[in-house]
């Protein structure tokens, strides 16, 4: 398989990253390279396998529905880009 | 003092030969000195090192201290360390001091080391040659014209300079045993689940395990007693009663059982790399060790399984860096969409975008099946492998990497050949193996690693395999000339 430019331009819409002019195409045919790599493991008969998400077989651990952490919000939006009355500020998404 | 043992160390500490603002003094310079030509290190805060190594010499004066107790080390700039700049080798990350600490961190804490800086890293661990750092290569002590290995090349570099007595690394794909082969290093990969990967910075989650690179299998025993544990915030964090790693280092080795892959002396191993691992072959022969010929048929299937499965992991893990919460914003951008589509295009590096791109496409509609369910099913034809190959041995013993430390710049263009240098050491994680790499002899000056691969949880006894061979040789003694 090898990718359009058109689904490079998707892919990155999806990721949220954007693609400067030109920079799609070296970016395709990088990752066509790799999608060749990858395209071996596509001849491999593997019906019947079930997929293995996790090197261990571990269900969810629960834990009692109590408080466990104290409010460190001023401490972690220190580190923010923009925050004004502890919150965190973005452009306008609702007018 | 700078080739000492970490319980040579220890003993000079408890013994007041040496203060722990001494030996920290004596690191930071060496650091001064030569990190300026190896950039093994992203970030020094002197005063922050020394006031933890007066913190642990009033521990060692009370008598409350352990046996890590002012012993500097170092650690990769993944785990996230209160009040130090945590990079995760991006730009991404570039002015994001952490306001909490990993647990590793906290654990090395209660020890009472003293963290001697930083190390440099592939930028969020996603490489094999420490080139994709927004903070520049990391350079190899035994060439500075080399790769010093990846993703944990800072720390690789630090330790076989010298800079540091021993360093923390992780591993998803062999970021602790690529490095440490490449620069003659003993490094270890805990069995998934072993060590808490809570405030260490994720890339591919089912994967990543921290782990520790020293100059011994003895100092990664003693390491990995501080490291390991069980974690309630980490969710995949294993419950197990708690393990003296060193346990087993003296045992004798007669009548162990070494499994050889056939596939692992296969094409694509160099051949100064392979008369190496043979020469250790037989070196366990003569320590009473028998060799049994056994097969892990998917092996080659596990770099593309690897290339599907950790960027899929990787796109969703780094969706989280948005320019909103920490890290980098773009200066300029329009609406909510454009702050983090520039954000992200102006912070990440072209290797994290392209693994997250591949990851985006893997897992979105009409590919997921094809894709991403086919590399989880190969995970498992790979993982069974193992498990049939251990009811033959008790070890599984191979190079680590193909080849020796390579060129700077000689695979940074081709990201597929650069994935190829990981083919020895990315099924271990798939599968969730212990695996470490020990030096094992040299080629044209440069150190060449042996891999050694142990059943889960035998992490004891693959330390034990690995240090009866440090007893017979002093490959892992040897150190770069000139620093």
């Amino acid at each position: 398989m090898s990718l359009s430019n058109e689904e490079v331009q998707r892919i990155a819409h999806l990721a949220r990253i954007e693609l400067a002019p030109g920079e799609a195409e070296q970016t395709r045919d990088r990752l066509n390279g790799i999608f060749s790599l990858i395209e071996e493991m596509q001849a491999v008969d593997t019906l019947g396998v079930e997929p293995m998400a996790h090197a261990q077989n571990l269900g969810q651990r629960l834990r009692e529905d109590v408080v466990t952490e104290t409010n460190q919000r001023a401490a972690f939006q220190q580190v923010a880009p923009d925050v004004e009355d502890g919150l965190y500020l973005v452009p306008v998404v609702i007018e | 003092m700078i080739n000492a043992s970490l319980k040579t160390l220890s003993a000079a500490l408890a013994q007041k030969k040496i203060s722990s603002v001494e030996l920290s003094e004596l690191f930071l310079k060496r650091i001064e000195q030569l990190n300026p030509s190896l950039n093994a290190f992203i970030t020094i805060d002197r005063e922050r090192s020394l006031s933890q190594a007066r913190d642990a010499d009033a521990r060692i004066a009370a008598g409350t201290g352990g046996l890590l107790t002012g012993i500097p080390i170092a650690h990769k700039d993944i785990f996230c360390a209160e009040g130090w700049l945590t990079t995760c080798g991006s730009k991404m990350l570039s002015n994001f001091v952490s306001p909490y600490d990993a647990t590793v961190i906290e654990r090395f804490k209660a020890a009472g080391t003293v963290t001697l800086g930083k190390t440099n890293m592939d930028e969020f661990a996603m490489g094999s040659s420490n080139e994709t750092s927004y903070f520049g290569s990391v350079k190899n002590p035994w060439d500075n014209t080399l790769v010093p290995g990846g993703s944990s090349g800072g720390s690789a570099a630090a330790i076989a300079a010298r800079l540091a007595p021993a360093a923390t690394g992780t591993d998803t794909g062999g970021s602790i045993r690529q490095p440490a082969a490449l620069c003659g290093l003993t490094g270890l990969k805990p069995t998934y689940g072993v060590v808490s990967r809570y405030g260490m910075i994720a890339f591919a989650s089912s994967l990543d395990q921290a782990g520790p690179m020293a100059k011994s299998a003895e100092d990664c025993a003693l390491l990995l007693n501080a490291m390991a544990g069980f974690d309630t915030r980490d969710s995949t964090s294993l419950e197990r009663p708690t393990e003296d790693y060193a346990r087993d280092l003296s045992q004798p080795l007669a009548g162990l059982k070494i499994g050889l892959p056939k596939e692992f002396f296969a094409e694509g191993l160099s051949a100064e790399v392979a008369q190496s691992v043979e020469a250790a072959i037989a070196e366990y022969r003569k320590l009473g060790a028998v060799t049994v010929d056994i097969s892990l048929p998917n092996m080659k299937l596990s770099v593309p399984a690897y290339y599907v499965i950790a960027p899929a992991e990787a796109s969703s893990n780094l969706s989280r860096f948005d320019g909103v919460r920490y890290g980098y914003r773009a200066p300029q951008y329009g609406d909510l969409h454009d702050m983090y589509a520039k954000t992200r295009a102006q912070g990440f590096g072209p290797e994290v975008k392209r693994r997250i791109l591949i990851g985006a496409y893997v897992l979105s509609h009409g590919y997921y099946d094809a894709y991403y369910l086919q590399a989880q099913r190969i995970r498992r034809l790979i993982a069974e492998d193992f498990i049939s190959a251990f009811k033959q041995c008790d070890v599984i013993l191979g190079p680590t990497a193909p080849t020796p430390a390579f060129k700077l710049g000689e695979k940074a263009g081709d990201p597929v050949q650069m994935y190829l240098s990981d083919i020895y050491t990315i099924a271990v994680n798939l599968a969730g193996l212990p695996g470490m790499s020990i030096p094992c002899g040299f080629t044209k000056g440069l150190p060449v690693g042996l891999q050694l691969i142990g059943n889960y949880f035998e992490e004891s006894r693959m330390l034990n395999v690995a240090h009866q061979y440090q007893l017979a040789t002093d490959w892992h003694t040897r150190m770069p000339e000139g620093i």
